[in-house]
């Protein structure tokens, strides 16, 4: 099979309201800057285009019909679209290059939440019959996780808040496009009331406008653009039940199942950057993933610090080729996830060329 | 370079207004086990689950992978949600054709489905947009325009339309799971229907169905696992414009000569007329069969709607090149399925297991999905042959 690289990656600031900007003026500051990273000048040199994005965030059906006037796709282009987080859109582009019907790709994923209200909307991911109609919300399900893992002392609310800590501090240090920063400790975070107990309100992600986008190629294309690049050794995507009594919800097996169909393990994993929208879900996620302490864990601040609903998974896999691509590591992993209490896990692996 | 890749099984449930009797996620079970009942294979034997749908607030269940995961053998796989409006349901098979051909997997179930009977289609497409104008039209008022140019372009008689609708409900009366059952329809019976968007009438409409269709498609290796003749892919094509642009032609879109001309050259195909033996093409208004005759090259400019009136498009007149002999669009549309229906309708031809709706000998056949504003076009040829 071919193998893919990527050669550049952009993302907007994550803020919390975007105001009066619509989905096509968050997607094209990022399009143009990951174009123009790779060295081209528009969509037209590229062999395709993938996206990701929910119509639920806007509010109204095929709102990515209106993203593609953000491509300039005059002549046509060879296009799709994914309603998942866009790291699965980047799924769907390296099977295109694997299978020959294309050489690069432009992957994007863009959303803007604040309009409404997300963990209600997302409420209704859950099943429509059993689950949906109690409107138990993705805070909710969370905590319930939450409450189990600290029930049977896998985990302590410090841990927690350690993680929450490390998240504003690595993004005060290397993340200007964070939302939530700042120098804090775990002693001050365990200070604030309870949220939706055990969760404090910054043991959750907050809730972020905005869009990321990628250019991937082959190793070939990569050596002709003069491009450095961060090739994918592995990808891997795996779901799990829905329902979640009949899950262990302190661990994440389809994590465990992706990482080894990805060869997470066939090599030091010097930087991972993990998709978990509430602090303990990153403790379970490192223990699926099997990182120790020579691991760098979310130096982007992670989730924890800008939550691109649709791009945050695009974003993770960014994040770790943006730091191989600049020489400062040789292999990292990269996490998404879709889903309540991370259902569904998508796993990169990513090393130098 | 891509692997070799085949429909070894297909599924499909009867379409019709209001399947009241089964769940969402019962509605996709019985069409994914028909599919695997199909290829004489368990849940076990399928490596990833790929699944489409138009937009989510047909049955607002946001995101709906997450909860069908169960009900499709999902876990522990993986599992992927396509939508690319209209299209979708082409474009889902093609994307699960890439698990295969990409040689990633060596077996994979697709399903697509729309359970339009949970709310109300016309609503979800009329929603308005940020920042837009709110046109509250459906899509019926958003094609009849485009629909009047083509006429006034091609100067095609008043009763080209009515021809293609009575065509198609002759076709769909010979197609048990067709939505639309409609064996004595006359065309005084269409033309006397309420006309909705001029120039399309009640009657020349798609009906509004519940239904899922789902496929197998399993490498070259593993075809010999399955007990149906297999339907060879052999070419696969997708792409995309903008809604809007300057110079834009709606009537006879840039995406889909573009698309057709990619799947003609990958399938080698230099005449579609003649060298395929039927196809089934996503037409949800009568007009669009001329106007898809045309974009996709089985006619010359402003000549296709003299193909149709020469039956050349119907079975009953024994066309040369039959065109949705399952019925089509006109009598079935659960809409995220629709185009997955055209792509497995085309299977079932060169399979030579279509029933009544059959095209004696049917060799090579063409499958095609269009959404958005015509749009987004997918499209494949599959065949019987190997080579």
């Amino acid at each position: 099979m071919r193998e893919a690289a990527i050669v550049s990656f952009a993302q907007l600031d994550c803020v919390r309201n975007a105001g009066a900007l619509n989905e096509v003026e968050l997607i094209m500051p990022v399009i143009n800057g990951a174009l123009s990273g790779a060295g081209l000048g528009s969509v037209q040199e590229v062999d395709f285009t993938c996206s990701g994005s929910s119509d639920y965030q806007q509010g109204v059906a095929f709102s990515f019909v209106l993203g593609v006037d953000a491509l300039g796709a005059v002549p046509p282009i060879n296009e799709s679209h994914v309603e998942m987080d866009a790291a699965w859109a980047l799924y769907e582009a390296i099977l295109k290059i694997r299978m020959g019907h294309a050489d690069s790709a432009l992957i994007y994923g863009f959303g803007k939440s604040s309009p409404g209200e997300l963990p209600a909307v997302l409420s209704q991911q859950l099943d429509p019959y059993y689950l949906a109609p109690l409107w138990v919300d993705t805070v909710s399900l969370a905590a319930l996780q939450a409450r189990m893992m600290l029930d049977q002392g896998i985990i302590s609310e410090l841990d927690m808040a350690e993680v929450v800590a490390r998240s504003r501090r690595n993004a005060l240090a290397n993340n200007p496009h964070a939302q939530l920063k700042g120098e804090v400790t775990a002693q001050q975070l365990l200070q604030a009331d309870p949220w939706v107990s055990p969760l404090r309100k910054h043991d959750c992600c907050p809730i972020s406008d905005g869009a990321s986008a990628m250019v991937i190629c082959t190793l070939e294309r990569a050596r002709q653009w003069g491009k450095p690049c961060a090739v994918i050794r592995g990808i891997d995507h795996r779901i799990e039940s829905h329902n979640p009594g009949v899950r262990d919800l302190t661990r994440s097996v389809s994590t465990e199942h992706a990482a080894s169909h990805a060869g997470a393990a066939n090599g030091r994993v010097q930087v991972a950057e993990l998709h978990a929208p509430f602090s303990h879900q990153e403790i379970i996620l490192s223990r699926a993933l099997g990182l120790g302490d020579g691991t760098d864990i979310n130096p982007s601040g992670g989730v924890l610090a800008g939550n691109l609903m649709m791009a945050s998974g695009l974003s993770r896999i960014g994040e770790v080729a943006k730091r191989i691509i600049a020489g400062e590591v040789q292999r990292g992993v990269a996490h998404a996830t879709s889903g309540p209490c991370l259902q569904h896990n998508l796993v990169t692996v990513l090393e130098a060329a | 370079m891509a692997n070799l890749a085949a429909v070894v099984g297909i599924g499909q449930t009867r379409y019709e207004t209001r399947r009241g009797d089964v769940s969402i996620a019962g509605l996709v079970h019985e069409a994914a086990l028909r599919a695997l009942q199909d290829a004489d294979l368990g849940w076990n034997a399928i490596d990833a689950v790929i699944i489409g749908k138009a937009p989510d607030m047909f049955e607002g269940v946001v995101m709906p992978e997450i909860y069908l995961a169960d009900a499709l053998g999902g876990n522990g796989k993986p599992m992927l949600r396509v939508h690319t409006a209209g299209s979708v349901g082409g474009s889902t098979a093609l994307v699960a054709a890439s698990h295969v051909q990409s040689g990633t997997f060596r077996r994979v179930l697709t399903v697509t489905f729309e359970k339009q009977s949970e709310s109300n289609a016309m609503w979800a497409l009329s929603s308005k947009h940020p920042f837009s104008p709110h046109l509250n039209a459906g899509a019926g008022g958003y094609f009849a325009p485009i629909m009047r140019e083509y006429i006034r372009r091609s100067k095609a008689p008043y009763d080209v339309g009515i021809k293609v609708a009575v065509k198609d409900r002759l076709h769909g009366a010979r197609n048990p799971l067709a939505h639309l059952q409609l064996p004595n329809i006359t065309t005084q019976e269409v033309e006397a229907s309420p006309m909705l968007w001029d120039p399309i009438r009640f009657l020349e409409s798609c009906p509004s169905s519940d239904g899922a269709c789902a496929m197998v498609i399993a490498d070259e290796s593993l075809v010999h696992e399955s007990p149906q003749r297999p339907a060879w892919i052999k070419g696969v094509a997708m792409r995309s414009e903008p809604t809007m642009y300057a110079g834009r032609d709606e009537v006879n879109p840039q995406a889909g000569r573009a698309c057709a001309a990619d799947v003609y050259r990958q399938a080698g195909i230099t005449h579609p007329r003649r060298e395929l033996d039927c196809a089934e093409i996503y037409v949800p208004f009568s007009w669009y069969e001329p106007m898809w005759l045309e974009n996709l090259g089985f006619a010359e400019q402003g000549q296709g709607w003299k193909l149709t009136m020469a039956g050349a498009t119907s079975l009953d007149e024994a066309g040369d090149i039959p065109w949705n002999c399952s019925g089509g669009v006109l009598s079935s549309n659960p809409i995220g399925a629709s185009g997955m229906i055209r792509f497995a309708e085309a299977a079932r031809q060169v399979r030579g297991d279509a029933g009544q709706h059959q095209v004696d000998g049917a060799a090579t056949a063409m499958g095609h999905a269009y959404g958005g504003g015509a749009q987004f076009f997918a499209m494949w040829i599959v065949s019987s042959g190997k080579a």
